[in-house]
């Protein structure tokens, strides 16, 4: 009974696991790539300084940049509170690049820099259902920073922000740079 | 039109004391104050209900056939015109925030025409009804609608009585940046608030004052020195519909 069994199975056995050398091939070379290396690389057009990037450091701007945002959005809605530091609109005039054509690509493109990311992690976001996605006048964020809003009240911000909602990643991160 | 003034807050002993306040501070001579009212507030700075934003329309000066107002408007917040991107919704779904009425007097035949837009009330029915809270009264009296939370019920647009709210029934493209608008969502007359907000009068206001019929006159109701209260003041202001007591922010002369 068990002979004839394996009489059977094996070369069955044998035919599957031809099969799968070629599978087992192209898994290895896919093994190597690293998770967003097929990301887009976009570059903001302008940097705040050699070592911060964005209008907070980027490691801050990566992770919590829709906390930002959000915060942002109550303010400006109810309380009219306008000021550029976290506006999505500055997000996007500083953020948004152009195509071969000099068009300004728009947020169906996944070259547009929310979608290079927010494609890849099928995070669908509706900012654009309602927002522009592509600058329309010219920033006015430099004003703010150096008139309009105190420095002051901007740290107190972004300091309530970070504390409020930096997750433990940032605080473990910080501790392995030092 | 006393009458008028005093229904320009219901809260009128608390606009009483801060207008006391306000005078002994800043007041240096009868009519003279030390802080000049027409400077903006701060970016970063809350709005507060020390103000309270309204439009007196002077019917009279209203020219018929003119709509102005409304394509200022239009131009200025992105909606209906010539490059409308609501392409498959019908006349009546279209976004209409403002609009030219004509009223016909049966008797004499006499004809008046007013722009009629969200009336910017004291005690805004949208706001009754609202289950999410998303249509809301700014401090300054500027009513609003928060799109971010906003499901898309139109029961405000039931509650309107000036029938003053649209709702989005498609995608739109290429919004303003200034005046975010989205499939839906209930939207209406934001008063310019970004304007506002800037120390701007709305759109409408300065098409009205560019084309020189000067009919609509924008201000702060609690200022009793600005021109819209003085106007007011000397002239009175109807409300529509004034037996629902809404208290508008916005009023008409010569209805």
């Amino acid at each position: 009974m068990s002979q004839s069994f394996l009489f059977y199975r094996v070369p069955g056995v044998l035919f599957a696991l031809l099969l799968m050398v070629p599978l087992a091939s192209s898994a290895d070379e896919e093994g190597h790539r690293l998770p967003f290396s097929d990301l887009v690389k976009t570059e903001p057009t302008r940097h705040f300084s050699a070592t911060q990037e964005c209008v907070e450091p980027e490691d801050e701007m990566k992770r919590n940049h829709m906390n930002y945002i959000l915060h942002q959005r109550d303010k400006t809605v109810h309380d009219g509170i306008r000021t550029r530091q976290y506006s999505l609109e500055e997000c996007i005039n500083c953020h948004a690049i152009k195509g071969e054509d000099g068009e300004y690509i728009r947020v169906e493109d996944p070259r547009h820099f929310c979608a290079s990311c927010h494609t890849y992690a099928s995070v669908s976001i509706d900012c654009f259902q309602c927002h522009a996605d592509i600058p329309v006048r010219e920033s006015t964020l430099h004003q703010s920073q150096s008139g309009n809003v105190d420095r002051s009240v901007r740290e107190k911000l972004a300091s309530r922000l970070s504390g409020e909602l930096s997750l433990q990643l940032v605080a473990t991160e910080v501790s392995v740079n030092e | 039109m006393s009458d008028t003034n005093k229904q320009m807050n219901s809260a009128r002993r608390e606009f009483l004391g801060k207008a006391g306040a306000t005078a002994g501070a800043a007041a240096i001579a009868p009519g003279v104050f030390l802080t000049s009212p027409a400077v903006a507030r701060s970016a970063d700075k809350k709005v507060t209900g020390d103000k309270r934003w309204g439009i007196l329309i002077d019917t009279a000066k209203c020219a018929g056939g003119c709509d102005a107002c409304v394509s200022a408007c239009e131009t200025e917040n992105g909606w209906g015109g010539a490059d409308n991107t609501e392409k498959h919704s019908n006349a009546e779904q279209q976004a209409q925030w403002i609009r030219k009425v004509q009223l016909k007097e049966k008797a004499t035949g006499h004809a008046t025409t007013l722009p009629l837009m969200c009336q910017h009330c004291e005690t805004p029915p949208c706001v009754d009804v609202c289950p999410t809270g998303a249509s809301f009264r700014r401090a300054d009296g500027i009513v609003l609608v928060d799109k971010h939370i906003c499901i898309g019920c139109r029961y405000c647009m039931m509650a309107c009585p000036y029938k003053a709210r649209s709702f989005i029934h498609e995608d739109l493209k290429d919004q303003k940046p200034w005046a975010p608008r989205g499939k839906g969502t209930v939207e209406s007359c934001t008063l310019c608030v970004h304007r506002v907000d800037e120390g701007g009068t709305p759109a409408c206001v300065e098409a009205c004052g560019a084309e020189n019929h000067n009919a609509m006159v924008f201000g702060d109701l609690y200022n009793e020195n600005s021109k819209i209260s003085q106007q007011l003041e000397q002239y009175g202001g109807k409300q529509i519909r004034a037996d629902l007591g809404l208290n508008t922010g916005v009023r008409y002369r010569g209805i």
